[in-house]
């Protein structure tokens, strides 16, 4: 792999920039790997990364049916904190974290992580009360938080219409300052660059139409490029996750729903943070580019279209015009959706499932993106060595079964 | 946005009047007590989620804030029927694959997408 250097970047000027190599190849299809990763969004690609970075299994396969990170990972409003409230959602949210500080780095590819810290807005009292068992809860886990009072929010974010006149005025907030936003692209491209410097066979345009399973165990993967063995699979699918345990014969408790979001046209630097709040729901922030990149709740039903209603996208920006009224003549530019599979407790589902050597790393509902690097770590290290990692074990899909839920609705951001 | 006939008023209305409530034809176990956690668990938690004809419930909420089902195509979005609570559906996913090659719509809808 030719690593990227400022060096280098005035070494390509001489010849025009026309010499730069290919971030990975298009290698055909073994007929056998040790692991094989059914996805390439950004959660499947770290997967592998770490898989032959960390934990030296570097015969690995990562199959996605279109291209790298053309599903939920291109679509996400790039949000990355981890002040969730359960210690076992804050441990997986909080991994991440640590491994978002250093990725740029690590993965010689700029993510364009930027810590400009994320507001969740309370707006009653309960609202308060909840962000101050979030914020304690946090710091007893070592995650940065603070709670700030109306004066406070008013002072981080001036165009926001904190006034008593609005019709659900802001009471405080809680202020994550790690937090931030990252490039989506560049994490799913990143990961792939390492990756298949590291050996992985990145395949595109491959479609899983099935698994092989005998006596319980899976082998292999049918494909339309014809059949993959391997002892270990791993599904990160996202929102198609319950059409693939189909294929091995299971359910989960998992429902799809289109999850919208929208861009404004580029205008000047206006907010220099994530501002997200429940009780209008509605979240904002701004991009390098300069456009507003907003988004809101599910739409309701299940869906696989990846499009949704326009009574959302509505009620989407009368929650932003809410909070900001200096957007409300501001022109949105475009506006699309993707598919979340939401669990009913609002955390993800990494788990062994009841057919050995297949694992699935899904559930992510409206937040997975944050999760990234961590998820892919935990989920890689439970693949190397055939048994859950201790962050990865609560996440066990059984515990629909057992009842040891982590009821993460408050934390989740915006309504579920 | 969803223009949808409410079995119960007879007439279509816009989206904005209703709440998807879910998969229907669930049904609650006749003696909870006597579940075991599988199967407990699999009534609150799990659901089909197809990737084509799903069953599911709505509520007109601001109409007659009934409860009806409907035959929804889960990719192309497309309404096949509604019919009122305790009807069975006259659509499934068996006899819309002889009918019409839904598969191949969802599957050429996934790659489009």
């Amino acid at each position: 792999m030719q690593r990227y250097s400022g060096f280098g970047l005035v070494k390509h000027a001489l010849s025009h920039h026309e010499n730069w190599e290919r971030q990975w190849r298009n290698p055909t299809p073994k007929k056998q790997y040790d692991v094989i990763i059914v996805g390439g969004g950004g959660h499947g690609l770290a997967t592998a990364y770490y898989l032959a970075k960390e934990f030296g299994v570097k015969n690995v396969a990562v199959i996605e049916k279109g291209w790298l990170g053309g599903g939920n990972t291109a679509r996400n409003t790039t949000i990355v904190r981890s002040n969730y409230l359960w210690d076992e959602a804050a441990a997986l949210y909080e991994h991440s974290m640590k491994l978002w500080e250093g990725l740029s780095q690590d993965l010689n590819y700029n993510v364009m992580f930027s810590q400009r810290g994320v507001l969740n807005l309370g707006h009653t009292l309960q609202d308060m009360r909840d962000i101050q068992r979030r914020v304690n809860a946090n710091r007893l886990n070592g995650i940065d938080g603070e709670v700030l009072d109306a004066k406070g929010v008013q002072e981080l974010v001036p165009i926001m219409d904190c006034s008593k006149n609005a019709r659900y005025p802001v009471m405080g907030a809680s202020w994550q300052p790690r937090a931030g936003v990252a490039r989506h692209d560049a994490v799913a491209w990143g990961y792939a660059r390492g990756a298949d410097a590291h050996g992985v066979d990145i395949l595109q345009q491959t479609e899983v139409t099935g698994f092989k399973i005998r006596d319980g165990q899976i082998y292999g993967v049918h494909t339309n490029r014809g059949d993959i063995e391997a002892k270990t699979v791993g599904c990160v699918t996202a929102g198609n996750s319950s059409v693939l345990a189909k294929m091995g014969g299971f359910n989960l408790p998992l429902e799809s729903h289109p999850l919208q979001a929208l861009v404004s046209e580029p205008i000047k630097p206006i907010l220099d943070t994530v501002v997200m709040s429940n009780h209008v729901h509605g979240y904002v922030s701004q991009s390098d580019k300069g456009d507003l990149v907003i988004g809101a709740g599910i739409d309701g039903y299940t869906g696989y279209g990846q499009r949704g209603s326009y009574p959302t996208v509505e009620h989407t920006l009368q929650a932003i015009v809410e909070m900001f009224p200096i957007f409300s003549r501001v022109r949105m530019n475009r506006q699309w959706g993707g598919i979340v599979d939401t669990c009913p407790d609002a955390c993800p589902i990494i788990s062994k499932t009841p057919v050995k050597g297949l694992y699935f790393n899904c559930g992510w509902g409206t937040g997975g993106f944050k999760a990234t690097p961590g998820s892919g770590h935990v989920f890689a290290a439970s693949l190397a060595k055939g048994q859950m990692h201790p962050i990865a074990e609560p996440f066990s899909m059984f515990r629909f079964h057992s009842g040891a839920l982590i009821d993460e609705h408050g934390a989740a951001g915006v309504a579920h | 946005m969803f223009y949808i006939y409410c079995p119960y008023c007879g007439e279509h209305r816009e989206e904005e009047e209703f709440h998807p409530k879910g998969q229907a034809h669930i049904e609650r176990p006749k003696d909870p007590e006597a579940c075991s956690d599988e199967e407990w668990g699999d009534y609150l938690f799990f659901r089909d989620n197809p990737r084509g004809v799903h069953h599911e419930m709505w509520v007109h909420a601001a109409g007659c804030r009934k409860f009806f089902n409907m035959t929804r195509h889960t990719v192309s979005y497309e309404i096949l029927e509604t019919y009122k609570m305790g009807e069975q559906p006259s659509i499934t996913a068996d006899s819309q694959t002889q009918t019409r090659e839904g598969a191949a719509v969802s599957q050429q809808e996934g790659v489009r997408a």
